[in-house]
């Protein structure tokens, strides 16, 4: 299952890559949104994958009796899906914004500020 | 519970929480500025005091004890790196006083900033890796946000490579924090530094610290990720270019710093050989790419770029003088670089241009402005006795007794060619007649007085005056920068006062 879903991680990496490195800037974002993904899974698939073993203690025990899945990656993944929502959001909004501006959506297009 | 070392990040975050409340009016957004920024000062102020006394400050979040929580810990280089943000903060809070334009401040452009103080502040104070992410993330936000205010044609151009090449940068950084996870099991800075010795396979170790690299690298603006710096840095209104030029790669460096002192240093042979020729291809670059730019912020870009080098230059020869040349650079770099660029905003104000081209003729009318130049100018280059001269010739002599004679070699003909774009500014903008084809004389004359005029010149001053005070006093901040050395080389030290507090 975890080298399953290792290789899950790797393709959406590429597939990622390779949307960012496409010229429209919508297709950029789509990059952005797999990127983070990407490393949301891998985080999740690093950390070990348990079945069905809730990281909960019985009552009046302080200390798991089993194997437990370790609720510390969900948290750090959690936190980065917020974080990458909030992100994400303001992308879709500045691409809006520049495709307003500049009247295209091609990046290159945009080379004002590279010479 | 130690009170100052939660100030620095409670005092932005709660002064944007109480600017947001009074959206509609602007005047008190204005006092609530400059208020909160001099108090951040003072709190870092006493933070480096009491880091000095105590040597590191350490705090639990919800008193569970260390690994387990999230801390917050200053040793001297964070304490330092705070009050640098807290003079910085309180420049560009006077400096925008005067300088922002009233759509920008009705759009929530202090809110923005408070924000983005505190995220600064987090970064320097937090000792947990994953915390480090997300305080990287507010940073972020904050500036995306402020990069973008104003919503020109080139705003938005800058903006789009700035944000894509951050968030590909926080996604390797997310990715690098899970793998060491995964491997050592640990996210707390302390406790990965001590664990990451009894790792079986060193290899991983060294992948993972180049993702690192990487990512920081990016946010530091090293060679070869550097490119979004001169896209759009140039690009917002001036105070908010002076507060990023001032803040936001530092705390790349500062990461980098953190990380290679502290975690990854198992390998030193083959990280900080690549971090060196990083450093020196960094220093050539940003300067030669200076040299060919005709544009006031472009050129002061590039050399953000070519600064870092310095810095980075520190960090890699890895020894004790070296990394106390590397906090002595960074402390001198960033009141000067700010500095540079609110005076370009003056100039700015006066000509109306950024272009060299419609520049000139400012030394005739305004020889005090001139003089306010030279000091940062000069100073970046490296001549004694300002603050740049005794940085330079730490991080020179540190490359000479390390015997990297290359290196060393570039970092000395960087200074040449930083002279030279100095010159270059100076001539151009000062020196020169004004072009016939200005004609907007009047400010530049002083017929035309602005209403808050005294407030561009104020923050230009004290960042003046502390670039000579480090300048003069050069043996007590190299020993403040000795102390941080130090630290930084002995991470037992750090590893200790997180680990097991004194009861």
């Amino acid at each position: 299952m975890e080298s399953l879903m290792a290789y899950v991680v790797g393709i959406l990496f590429a597939a990622a890559i390779y949307m960012m490195l496409r010229r429209s800037i919508v297709k950029l974002v789509i990059g952005l949104i797999l990127l983070s993904n990407a490393a949301n899974l891998l985080i999740f698939v690093v950390s070990g994958m348990t079945r069905g073993a809730p990281p909960l203690l019985p009552e009046g025990t302080n200390a798991p009796l089993g194997a437990i899945a370790d609720p510390l990656p969900q948290a750090l993944i959690l936190t980065a899906i917020v974080i990458a929502f909030g992100v994400l959001a303001f992308a879709v909004v500045l691409i809006r914004r520049a495709y307003e501006v500049v009247g295209t959506d091609d990046l290159d297009q945009m080379k004002d500020t590279d010479t | 519970m130690n009170l100052e070392l939660a100030l620095p990040i409670l005092i932005p975050l709660t002064a944007g929480a109480v600017s947001i409340a009074l959206w509609r009016s602007v005047r008190y957004q204005r006092i609530i500025a400059v208020l909160a920024t001099a108090l951040l000062l003072a709190a870092s102020v006493w933070l480096l005091r009491s880091t000095i006394d105590q040597g590191f400050l350490v705090m639990e979040m919800g008193s569970w004890p260390a690994p387990f929580s999230i801390v917050f810990v200053s040793d001297l280089l964070s304490a330092i790196m705070i009050v640098l943000t807290g003079i910085i903060g309180l420049a560009i809070a006077i400096y925008s006083l005067a300088s922002t334009p009233k759509g920008h401040e009705k759009f929530g452009y202090y809110p923005l900033m408070h924000l983005l103080l505190a995220g600064v502040a987090g970064s320097f104070l937090t000792g947990d890796i994953f915390n480090l992410f997300v305080w990287f993330e507010v940073m972020l936000l904050a500036s995306f946000a402020l990069l973008t205010l104003g919503g020109e044609r080139a705003q938005m151009e800058g903006a789009i490579k700035y944000v894509t090449l951050n968030l590909f940068s926080s996604a390797i950084f997310l990715s690098a924090v899970g793998l060491l996870y995964g491997t050592i099991g640990t996210l707390n800075m302390a406790d990965i530094a001590q664990k990451v010795a009894t790792i079986e396979d060193p290899g991983m170790v060294t992948v993972i610290s180049m993702m690192f690299m990487v990512s920081f690298g990016i946010k530091a603006a090293a060679f070869p990720l550097f490119f979004w710096l001169p896209a759009s840095y140039h690009t917002p209104q001036v105070a908010v270019s002076a507060l990023f030029a001032g803040l936001l790669t530092k705390v790349g460096v500062y990461a980098l710093y953190r990380v290679f002192t502290l975690i990854f240093t198992q390998d030193v042979d083959y990280t900080h050989t690549i971090l060196l020729w990083a450093a020196a291809l960094t220093m050539l670059t940003g300067v030669l790419g200076a040299a060919a730019q005709f544009e006031f912020r472009r050129i002061l870009s590039f050399h953000i770029v070519s600064q870092i080098g310095y810095m980075l230059l520190g960090l890699a020869l890895f020894t004790p003088l070296a990394i106390i040349g590397g906090v002595f650079y960074i402390m001198h770099h960033i009141l000067v670089k700010t500095n540079l660029f609110l005076i370009s905003g003056i100039t700015y104000r006066l000509l109306g241009s950024y272009d060299l081209k419609d520049l000139g003729g400012v030394y005739k009318e305004r020889p005090l402005l001139a003089l306010l130049f030279l000091i940062p100018a000069l100073s970046l280059a490296g001549i004694p006795p300002l603050s740049g001269f005794f940085a330079k010739f730490v991080v020179i002599r540190a490359g000479l007794e390390a015997e990297a004679y290359v290196v060393t070699g570039i970092a000395l003909l960087v200074g040449l060619l930083t002279l030279y774009s100095m010159i270059k500014i100076w001539a151009e903008v000062f020196w020169k007649k004004t072009p016939e084809h200005v004609t907007d004389l009047r400010r530049l004359r002083g017929e035309v007085k602005d209403k808050h005029n005294w407030a561009y010149f104020v923050p230009v001053i004290g960042l003046a005056a502390c670039t000579v005070f480090i300048g003069l006093n050069g043996q007590p901040i190299y020993e403040l920068a000795e102390m941080a050395a130090h630290q930084l080389l002995n991470p037992q030290l750090y590893i200790e006062a997180v680990l097991e507090p004194q009861q």
